[in-house]
């Protein structure tokens, strides 16, 4: 029996921390083929979930990032108008029949396929990441549902298209809105959290294995240390990783040694005018300090 | 040895036990359905659910569906399965099982740490006449020790207050909303067609207008994000007050509401909910600290740093319903303020106490607010937020 335990270490050697709660809900969501929804801070590596999933079962990520305004054509699927209204100039001067035309114009051939769509017609079950629901409107939130519960939809012109394999449905949130009751009852729910210093460690050593342990606790320190200072765009874990780079691009042995190009290497972690403001040389050689 | 709950003897088995526990949940304010107690079976067998931690993760990720919800599980798992609440006699109330639960006791002396302590036995309902035992089977310590409170909000806020406070805030909602513009831009949706993007849409279909792009009038609706102080200096204001919140998260689905005494609460979902009673008990298990000191600057700025990022934007109205005496240091709250102003709402004050005759804003906290605020006004009761409306349509 494949645990959930089994899962956290092969999401591991794809350079996946997942914590405990996580590595639970995803074991879950994944057994009992439902859709898991994962909500959290910008930053804290929910859409790499999906990522790291799909390296795991080595299948394809099909990816749905949700905006205002996203409507099924862009969602699911859209009929190929420019192909189309070639075939029928091109059929009318060949004089064929008009519904012999119709016929063709609305096979699959002319069917332009959108990531829902597409998700549900793969061979291998692929991982479908509905990124960012809560930037989609709340109609299209319900449409979801049914595609979700069911996994078929409906081409008024082809007919009810059937799942010919189940995707591991991922949906990340970062509560921009509220979600539907319905929505949050269909899935499994996981929230994810910036990751403690342990975890972050461990994150580091498995992406930048160059950096010497020293200058990574450096740097997580820091980083953490960060988080807690009174900022407008908190830096998450991408962020950490490019500070690291960044730093071993620059040759830096400690933290501490040179507060100048420290201060230069912020600008990977902050983002905005404001929080460069509110962490000048001083203030970053300070935190470096601490951290060290 | 483990603190694992022992069940009565004659307890039907593990799927009674589990929807005893959903049930447990939906005491608490959580929403789950039938088919939520069968997800969370299957969810069991997808793990060891012998070992505590696996079926807490189970159990938690397939009940819990918010941060809230999840700040709240740990707690009611360990009441329920843990052995730390007053343990429940039974898990299920059929007929059969509780003719003999009332004739014997559930639990037997053995119960390893227990033993000797007659009180954590499980109360016998009925006949023995013990009412207030029976009263307290299967709940949360914690939600014991908020009892008086939870009777308190009950008494408080009567159902007629909420359903008048319901139409205030329909009004209010009402003074902030219609103020529809003239232009009309591109939509998904609309009333009227946009002939000129049709044409230009057009060329790449031959000149077939095959997609009609359409226009609409934007609907530019003002949200309400109201943060209500329920410290102790203000429970005698509490009940106008929550009746409004409850009464705003019923008539307008976009506002969002907060309560803080020494912390922040987020309280949108639990005031949500269908019945507006059963809402305000779940507040009060948010809400442990109510009636208790005030620290209105830590809270603002935490909902600045926090909530505001996502929630408040350029066409928010933010509520705050407090007297302003603040236990913090007054430039905290003016620093939070002047951040949340940034975000480009309108902040208004409703200050009970601005009623009074010769009421002057002296307190610290109150005079370091008032450069941040685009409306002070006075507000005890239901009548003066009935009022408000004019004052919130000049905003």
């Amino acid at each position: 029996m494949t645990s959930w335990t089994n899962l956290q270490t092969a999401l591991a050697t794809t350079g996946y921390i997942a914590s405990d709660d996580l590595a639970t809900a995803l074991h879950i969501a994944i057994t009992l083929g439902r859709p898991l929804l994962l909500e959290g801070a910008a930053g804290v590596g929910k859409t790499e979930v999906a990522r790291a999933l799909a390296k795991v079962h080595d299948t394809q990520l099909i990816r749905l990032q949700c905006y205002e305004g996203l409507d099924a054509s862009q969602a699911i699927y859209e009929w190929n108008y420019q192909r189309q209204l070639l075939s029928i100039r091109a059929a009318s001067e060949a004089g064929e029949t008009g519904s012999a035309v119709e016929a063709r114009i609305f096979s699959e051939d002319y069917l332009l396929e959108r990531p829902l769509l597409k998700a549900i017609r793969q061979d291998i079950p692929p991982v479908l990441l509905i990124d960012e629901i809560d930037r989609a409107d709340e109609e299209f939130e319900a449409y979801l549902l049914e595609v979700l519960s069911e996994f078929q939809i409906t081409v008024p012109e082809l007919g009810t298209i059937t799942a010919t394999t189940r995707p591991l449905v991922i949906l990340t949130a970062n509560g921009t809105r509220d979600l539907s009751d319905a929505l949050r009852r269909r899935c499994i729910y996981a929230h994810v959290d910036y990751p403690d210093r342990q975890t972050e460690l461990a994150i580091l050593a498995s992406r930048c294995p160059e950096i010497e342990a020293h200058l990574s606790a450096q740097i997580v320190g820091f980083v953490q240390k960060l988080r807690a200072e009174e900022l407008e765009k908190v830096p998450g874990i991408a962020e950490m990783l490019d500070f690291a780079a960044a730093l071993a691009g620059l040759g830096i042995k400690d933290l501490t040694t040179n507060p100048v190009v420290l201060h230069a290497a912020l600008a990977t972690l902050l983002k905005t005018q404001s929080d460069r403001a509110a962490v000048p040389t001083e203030v970053a050689a300070r935190i470096a300090g601490k951290a060290a | 040895m483990s603190k694992v709950t022992r069940f009565a003897a004659a307890d039907p088995g593990p799927t009674a036990r589990v929807s005893g526990f959903m049930a447990h949940l939906r005491e608490h304010g959580f929403r789950l359905g039938v088919a939520e107690t069968a997800t969370a079976l299957q969810a069991l067998s997808c793990v060891n659910p012998a070992v505590p931690s696996d079926a807490r993760l189970a159990l938690k990720s397939v009940c819990a569906g918010s941060v809230e919800d999840i700040a709240q599980f740990d707690l009611l798992f360990d009441a329920f399965w843990m052995n730390e609440g007053r343990v429940r006699h039974k898990v299920m109330s059929t007929e059969q099982v509780k003719s003999k639960e009332n004739s014997t006791n559930s639990r037997t002396d053995e119960t390893q740490s227990c033993t000797g302590k007659g009180s954590i036995h499980a109360p016998k309902d009925g006949d023995d006449g013990d009412d207030t035992f029976a009263e307290g089977t299967g709940k949360l310590v914690a939600s014991q020790a908020n009892n008086l409170m939870k009777k308190d909000l009950r008494e408080l806020v009567s159902a007629e207050d909420i359903r008048a406070a319901e139409l205030i805030a329909i009004r209010l909602g009402k003074a902030l909303r219609d103020r529809r513009s003239r232009r009309r831009k591109a939509a998904k949706r609309g009333v009227s067609i946009d002939l000129r993007r049709t044409m230009r849409n057009s060329l790449s279909t031959g000149g077939e207008p095959l997609r009609l792009a359409k226009r609409i009038r934007p609907d530019r609706p003002l949200k309400i994000v109201a943060l209500c102080d329920v410290s102790g200096s203000m429970m005698n204001y509490a009940r106008p007050f929550l009746a409004f919140l409850a009464g705003l998260m019923r008539a307008d689905s976009a506002s969002d509401a907060y309560m803080f005494h020494t912390r922040l609460v987020r309280i949108t979902n639990a005031l949500r909910d269908d019945d507006p009673l059963r809402a305000l008990n779940r507040i009060t298990l948010l809400a442990d600290g109510f009636g208790g000191g005030s620290k209105i600057g830590a809270n603002l700025r935490q909902f600045t740093n926090g909530y505001a990022r996502n929630f408040v934007d350029g066409r928010s109205v933010v509520i705050i319903l407090s007297d302003g005496y603040d236990s913090d240091s007054s430039e905290v709250m003016g620093v939070a303020l002047a951040k949340l102003r940034r975000r480009g709402c309108k902040i208004v004050w409703l200050n009970p106490l601005k009623g009074w005759k010769g009421y002057e804003p002296v307190a610290q906290g109150m005079a370091a607010a008032l450069p941040y605020l685009d409306a002070f006004a006075p507000a005890a009761t239901l009548n003066d937020l009935a009022n408000l409306d004019s004052t919130l349509a000049r905003l």
